[in-house]
């Protein structure tokens, strides 16, 4: 690892006005489980990192005018612990609870792990099944981004250079909707998946008719991909057997996976469509 | 890089010069002294370098050193208490939790924070907990019952 300049910036303010002045060779630094590995394989090389550990007023989660609003520096240990993400929105403590091991959950925070957009997260998908948004601030304000249009890469988002992942706003699910986050691990329970599928269903009072639906899946491009041709095949149609077996097969429209140790590119396809099969089925199972 | 920073280790108050490069667990071993603290895969995942700041479980692979700043840091050296071992040290004793020792500080460290927010876990709490803190030796079966057992020794 090179050496940097490091700033412990007292407030949001003064963070932006740093990343200004370090422009592309700044780093914001929040947990470090992701950036201070990438630093020491000489991935990245700042000449500037920039902590976020003297920032107060971005580690609450809280709800109102039906979302839960979580902060960019609430790790995911507290997140997962959360009361208000435990009673309002199981799932995504659930998944949050699949990221590594409870150390690095202490450890790593919830804007810095959207801001390092590796596609083999476990967060993104579910926060795209459940309509989320993430705020972006800079020193000219903020803007909201969904969390389907914010990954644009392999390990790239649509964050400005001088910008931060201050926070997530997540609406509450519909009435008699359900959902799942499930994740293949064949190999180590604290590894990344060899896919992921998050699955957001809406069933019709009676739940036997499928109103609305989200699906999107981990590990299977070069982001987390919301997958709306399964979505199509399902939307306003009964919940029947076939229709989930139909969606799950059309999940393999949106994958484009890489062959690696986790298994070949081929093989990821074929278990997109069984994850997204059996997350819509869990997710059915979860209506509420 | 160099940036001063103050932070106290098992309760004594340190201050340092250190590059902005160095990391946590370098500065405990090779400044402090503290061997306490093992480095095995340097990527977060194997637990050998688990140390607290502020109470809270991190790899100190992972932490710069600086992330100390104004902290406090407890290593496994500080787990004794006047002279005596702490409760999951004598359970890891009693009940065979080691066979080689590497893992061992990462382990009882971990579990000490474990046991600070829930004194009597049971085997599926302790096996959600421990999972970052690898063993090549044990096939796990007595760090369990170390830490299961542990409230045999709290006083």
């Amino acid at each position: 690892m090179i050496a940097f300049d490091y700033r412990t910036p007292g407030s949001l303010e003064e963070a932006y006005a740093d990343l200004k002045e370090a422009g592309s060779d700044g780093k914001i630094i929040a947990g470090g489980t992701a950036l201070v590995i990438m630093m020491k394989q000489q991935l990245v090389q700042p000449s500037c990192v920039i902590s976020l550990r003297n920032v107060s007023g971005l580690t609450d989660i809280s709800e109102n005018n039906g979302s839960v609003h979580i902060g960019g520096l609430v790790s995911h240990a507290h997140l997962d612990a959360s009361d208000v993400v435990q009673g309002k929105l199981p799932v995504l403590g659930a998944t949050y609870h699949h990221v590594a091991t409870q150390r690095v959950r202490t450890m790593a925070t919830v804007g810095g792990g959207l801001a390092h957009a590796d596609p083999n997260q476990d967060p993104p998908p579910t926060f795209i099944a459940l309509g989320a948004s993430f705020e972006l601030g800079s020193a000219g304000g903020s803007r909201s981004v969904a969390a389907e249009d914010f990954f644009s890469d392999y390990y790239e988002t649509v964050l400005e250079p001088e910008e931060i992942v201050t926070g997530v706003s997540v609406p509450l699910m519909a009435a008699n909707s359900g959902a799942a986050y499930l994740k293949f691990l064949p190999r180590s329970a604290d590894d990344y998946a060899t896919v992921s599928a998050a699955a957001v269903v809406t069933l019709d009072a009676a739940k036997s008719t499928i109103q609305d639906v989200r699906i999107a899946m981990g590990s299977v491009n070069t982001t987390p991909v919301r997958a709306t041709a399964s979505e199509d095949v399902l939307r306003g149609q009964p919940v029947k057997a076939e229709g989930l077996r139909e969606a799950g097969e059309k999940a393999k429209e949106h994958t484009d996976p890489v062959s690696d140790f986790r298994g070949s590119g081929s093989y990821k396809t074929q278990m997109a469509a069984v994850f997204v099969r059996r997350a819509l089925e869990a997710a059915i199972a979860n209506a509420s | 890089m160099d940036k001063k920073i103050k932070f106290r280790v098992n309760g004594t108050e340190h201050e340092l010069e250190v590059p902005t490069n160095r990391l946590l667990v370098d500065m405990l071993r090779y400044d402090l002294g503290l061997t306490g603290t093992k480095e095995g895969c340097s990527v977060g995942v194997c637990g050998a370098c688990t140390v607290l700041i502020d109470g809270e479980m991190v790899s100190s692979c992972l932490a710069l050193a600086v992330f100390a700043d104004g902290r406090d840091v407890t290593t496994v050296e500080g787990l004794a208490q006047d002279g005596e071992l702490h409760p999951v040290q004598q359970s890891f004793i009693r009940y065979g939790g080691f066979q080689c020792g590497i893992c061992t500080p990462g382990q009882v460290v971990a579990a000490k924070a474990l046991l600070d927010q829930n004194p009597r876990p049971n085997e599926e709490e302790i096996k959600d907990w421990m999972m970052g803190n690898l063993c090549r030796c044990t096939g796990y079966y007595k760090i369990i019952e170390s830490i299961e057992k542990a409230h045999e020794f709290a006083k």
